[in-house]
């Protein structure tokens, strides 16, 4: 089974995030980046799939060269080779569209991301890319597995789950729960320091969105505190004051 | 004219949908168009009316697949002329919503939390780094497809009549197939609940939850969990809100026990009103909240819902 694993270089979770440049730009200085968690939820399980089944696990990711350490802890973690897209990612369009042509040009059977990244949360790929690839795709998934010939998936709907089957190609996307992460081992990253790590010019620039400012949250205004011994003076002040309760 | 998807879920709209039409209500088009698959009935289709649908195309049922639903509403929208098309990010929508873009040739902007603003071409305000960020983004195609964050639109009625339509499209057979579903009965779906209770390590240990249903139940609030809780196996990863969990912005979100690390805040800090209970007074979560109480939750929470019994109804 060939497998690609679609992957976003983040920034680390205990990241403070500021902007730069009026405000048009993320401040990067400082940051660690990391491979976007969810997406390293479904390479974990790509592994363990081709572990299981025979299969080859390729990772791709949109980016410049500066993304080629994370490139290079997913190795070590485990897939066999990386295709980076020389391109600095802009909207979810033009990432998936950049992935798309290449998973037409290498006949993969099973496509793996992250339900979303921890950076733009936009949570497209794995709809864009299906769909670009007119493939069936089962998205936020807790559970996907290669039984009798067939991919089995549990995946969260509002309110519960649902237990889904489908057969190849087909595209998913990682949602917690699915597996735990694989920590790489000093072999591992003894190994992925001379695995293959091809670099790709991007051949498509359509993008359907433009980013142009960002800011941060309001800060909140002082904390007003209850005294422990009058704790339930809290249902008053929701109910009565800020009229939230009923 | 704008088009807004609406979601039925066991036969109803539900507050998302609504949500979506009040965002479409309140741009300057010549009517809204709600889109839907599956049975229901009149009073629901009254109900978006109140919202400012003037009419509702609806499709047979058929089993939910991402691929065949999007084939089938984008003839749909497509014929009705649509420019914008407005759905909630419920995972129905995240599902659909990536693929009509394309299916549309349209610009999408999923976790949008603005109406558009006019002035930049057509831009929206949407949520980012996990709510540690806004960012402003243009939309650049003709047709767009909006994904509202659920609870960040209020409810605005522009009540009108509303013509039914039926449409007709062939689809092919569903390449994926549900073999069962498991739906948490009676309970508030945490993305959509209003009120969201919540608890962290203070509670020592799952056997102590019982408190905290109560509270969530005299509330009528969804209960929620920290990331260590989940990861212990105390509660579900269904509960675990967060940076790498579930972002959330409900009305009123009541912390107990959680220190307010800056990953758990990521993931709730967009809530309108937040109560922090915490035996630290030092605890980050004070600098997040807007009300705090410095206490230990076995003794603070009894005197809250003894409270709660008291005086709501």
């Amino acid at each position: 089974m060939k497998i690609l694993v679609c992957m976003s270089v983040v920034p680390d979770t205990t990241t403070k995030i500021s902007f730069i440049e009026n405000n048009t730009k993320f401040n990067t200085q400082g940051v660690q980046f990391i491979i976007n968690p969810y997406d390293e939820l479904s390479l974990t399980k790509a592994i363990e799939i081709a572990e299981k089944n025979g299969g080859t696990v390729t990772v791709a990711t949109v980016g410049l060269s500066d993304t080629e350490p994370v490139i290079r802890k997913a190795l070590a973690i485990g897939a066999n080779d990386a295709i980076r897209v020389n391109a600095e990612p802009k909207d979810g369009l033009q990432v998936a569209s950049l992935l798309a042509d290449i998973v037409k040009s290498n006949a993969y059977d099973l496509v793996l991301t992250g339900r979303e990244s921890i950076d733009y949360n936009g949570g497209q790929i794995c709809g864009l890319l299906a769909e670009l690839l007119s493939w069936p795709a089962v998205n936020v998934c807790t559970k996907i597995e290669f039984e009798n010939g067939n991919m089995q998936f549990e995946r969260d709907i509002d309110g519960g789950r649902q237990n889904v089957t489908c057969s190849l190609p087909v595209i998913a996307s990682a949602q917690k729960d699915l597996c735990e992460p694989r920590i790489p081992n000093m072999k591992g990253i003894m190994a992925a320091r001379t695995k293959p790590l091809s670099v790709i010019e991007p051949n498509i620039n359509e993008t359907g969105s433009e980013y142009f400012q960002f800011e941060n949250p309001v800060a909140k205004q002082a904390v007003r505190m209850i005294d422990a011994n009058q704790a339930g003076d809290l249902i008053n002040i929701l109910k009565n004051e800020i009229k939230i309760l009923s | 004219m704008i088009g807004i998807y609406a979601e039925i879920s066991d036969g109803k709209f539900k507050k998302s949908v609504l949500e979506a039409a009040s965002y479409a209500n309140q741009m300057n088009s010549n009517g809204v168009v709600a889109f839907c698959v599956g049975s229901t009935n009149d009073d629901e289709i009254q109900k978006l009316s109140k919202y400012g649908v003037n009419k509702i195309v609806t499709i047979g049922s058929i089993s939910f697949d991402s691929q065949n639903y999007t084939q089938i509403l984008s003839k749909a929208i497509q014929k009705e002329n649509i420019q914008t098309l407005i759905l909630a990010n419920t995972y129905e929508g995240k599902s659909i919503g990536p693929r009509l873009s394309i299916a549309l040739n349209a610009s999408l902007a999923t976790n949008v939390i603005s109406l558009p603003d006019m002035n930049q071409g057509f831009s929206v305000k949407r949520s980012v780094f996990s709510g540690k960020g806004f960012a402003y983004v243009k939309l650049i195609k003709d047709t767009k497809v909006i994904a509202i964050t659920p609870n960040s639109i209020d409810l605005i009625e522009r009540p009108t009549s509303i013509s039914i339509e039926n449409f007709d499209g062939a689809v092919s057979e569903n390449k994926t197939n549900i073999t069962s579903t498991h739906k948490a009965e009676g309970k508030i779906p945490l993305t959509e609940a209003e009120i969201v209770v919540s608890a962290g390590r203070g509670l020592k240990g799952p056997e102590n939850w019982g408190m905290v249903e109560e509270l969530a139940n005299l509330l009528g609030a969804a209960t929620a969990c920290s990331k260590p809780v989940s990861d212990m196996g105390w509660r579900p990863h269904s509960e675990h809100v967060g940076q790498t969990g579930i972002t959330i912005k409900p009305n009123l979100y009541i912390a107990i026990g959680i220190s307010g690390a800056i990953q758990h805040l990521a993931g709730v800090s967009s809530s309108k009103v937040i109560v922090a209970i915490n035996k630290d007074p030092e605890a980050p979560f004070f600098k997040a909240a807007d009300i705090g109480i410095v206490g230990d939750a076995f003794e603070i929470l009894p005197q809250i819902i003894a409270a709660a019994k008291l005086n709501l109804n």
